[in-house]
């Protein structure tokens, strides 16, 4: 089932997407477990080809890339713990995927509590 | 029997474990939503709940896309959490209310809610960090607990409607339990935040504060809107108001507003809390 409309920005993590994403949402669960986050980062190639990445997933993976991660599959909630390994928080990732600096995301949500 | 006390709602951002464990809730970005608490701490101290029925949402420390319970219910006799990738402490073991757990499967089930019963289980931020807002500063936890997870990381998610009503059966099954002891049930996320995609920061603060006021004076308010509905409203984990929304059913058909309060932002979120209680 898909959702019925679309909201822009905003894609719905639906079953389309939990099978997309299955093989990289099953490695970035892996990384709750502090050695699997060793092995990814002693070992990148390797821990990815493990997981049966595929290429766009692998692709996006290399380039750390928020938004080619989600186009890949990614769930957010997974993908946070990737973003983890980098010492990376929901801040950081809002920036990026808005094409902010870091500065300028945290300012629109002061900002948003001033309205 | 058992007595439902009353319920509170709050926000589990992760960024609130993060000024816990470096003690920075006087710190003037932090200060206003810690400012909110004193007051449910009192509450609280004049209520004395000892159980904790927590409605909260697992972000993939428990649960994977493996197997995703709808709705899923503790019946361990302890529960721990774990870093979860990113760093939140490790905090001291929370012991399980078997006994209510049981019941609350078996009485949920007789009413109809399908769910997952858990004898193992994981509890991840949304669980701990309002543990850890309520009750500050233990070395071990004054009251037991029973988790209720929602599923809000996989679509289909369960309705407002659903999630209402599941609150209802609980409020019911506490009312029901054979114990002389006091409940309290806690439902935790919210309010309006988006962490993923270019909509990533969206805060709705009209609508969240709409939200808070229907609890109180038009309960069912929120159950009109479809999942797609609210995320479009309050963004993809702005949904997790399901968890109030259940918290708000198990409640009697009116209530008291003991507390409120909202601040924007914690990190990327409208942070919110509320205590409510039967209004007699």
């Amino acid at each position: 089932m898909t959702a019925t409309r679309e909201i822009p920005g905003t894609k719905l993590f639906d079953g389309r997407m939990a099978r997309k994403g299955y093989a990289l949402n099953k490695m970035c669960f892996s990384f709750n477990d502090a050695a699997n986050r060793e092995a990814f980062k002693a070992d990148e190639d390797g821990y990815c080809a493990s997981y049966g990445l595929s290429a766009e997933q692998r692709e996006a993976i290399r380039a750390r890339n928020v938004l080619q991660l989600i186009d890949a599959g990614g769930n957010v909630y997974y993908l946070a713990k990737f973003a983890g390994i980098f010492g990376l928080d929901v801040q950081d990732l809002g920036a990026q995927q808005t094409g902010m600096t870091k500065d300028q995301f945290k300012a629109k949500l002061l900002a948003a509590g001033r309205n | 029997m058992a007595t439902l006390v009353g319920g509170i709602t709050t926000s589990h951002v992760p960024a609130i474990g993060r000024a816990i464990a470096r003690n920075l809730q006087g710190d003037p970005y932090f200060k206003p939503f810690f400012d909110g608490f004193p007051a449910v701490h009192d509450w609280l101290a004049t209520v004395k709940p000892d159980v904790v029925v927590m409605i909260y949402n697992d972000h993939g420390l428990n649960f994977f896309l493996d197997k995703m319970p709808t709705f899923a219910v503790g019946a361990a006799a302890e529960y721990r959490n774990a870093d979860e990738g990113w760093g939140i402490p490790v905090m001291p073991p929370f012991q399980g209310e078997q006994a209510l757990s049981w019941h609350l499967i078996e009485s949920l089930i007789q009413d109809d809610f399908d769910l997952t019963s858990c004898q193992e289980m994981l509890v991840d931020h949304a669980f701990t960090l309002p543990m850890a807002l309520l009750w500050p500063g233990q070395k071990e936890w004054p009251l037991k607990v029973v988790p209720v997870c929602i599923n809000t990381g996989m679509f289909p998610l369960p309705s407002a409607r659903r999630c209402y009503q599941l609150g209802q059966a609980i409020g019911r099954a506490i009312r029901s339990w054979d114990s002389e002891q006091r409940v309290v049930v806690v439902g935790t996320g919210g309010l309006s935040h988006q962490l993923d995609g270019e909509r990533a920061g969206f805060i709705n603060k009209d609508f969240d504060l709409k939200f808070m006021d229907s609890l109180v004076n038009d309960p069912t308010w929120a159950t009109k809107y479809s999942i797609t509905d609210l995320v479009e409203l309050s963004g993809t984990q702005g949904v997790e108001l399901l968890m109030w929304l259940a918290t708000r059913g198990a409640l009697g058909e009116r209530v008291r507003k003991v507390h409120a309060n909202y601040h924007i932002p914690i990190s990327n979120t409208a942070a919110g809390t509320m205590v409510l209680e039967n209004a007699c």
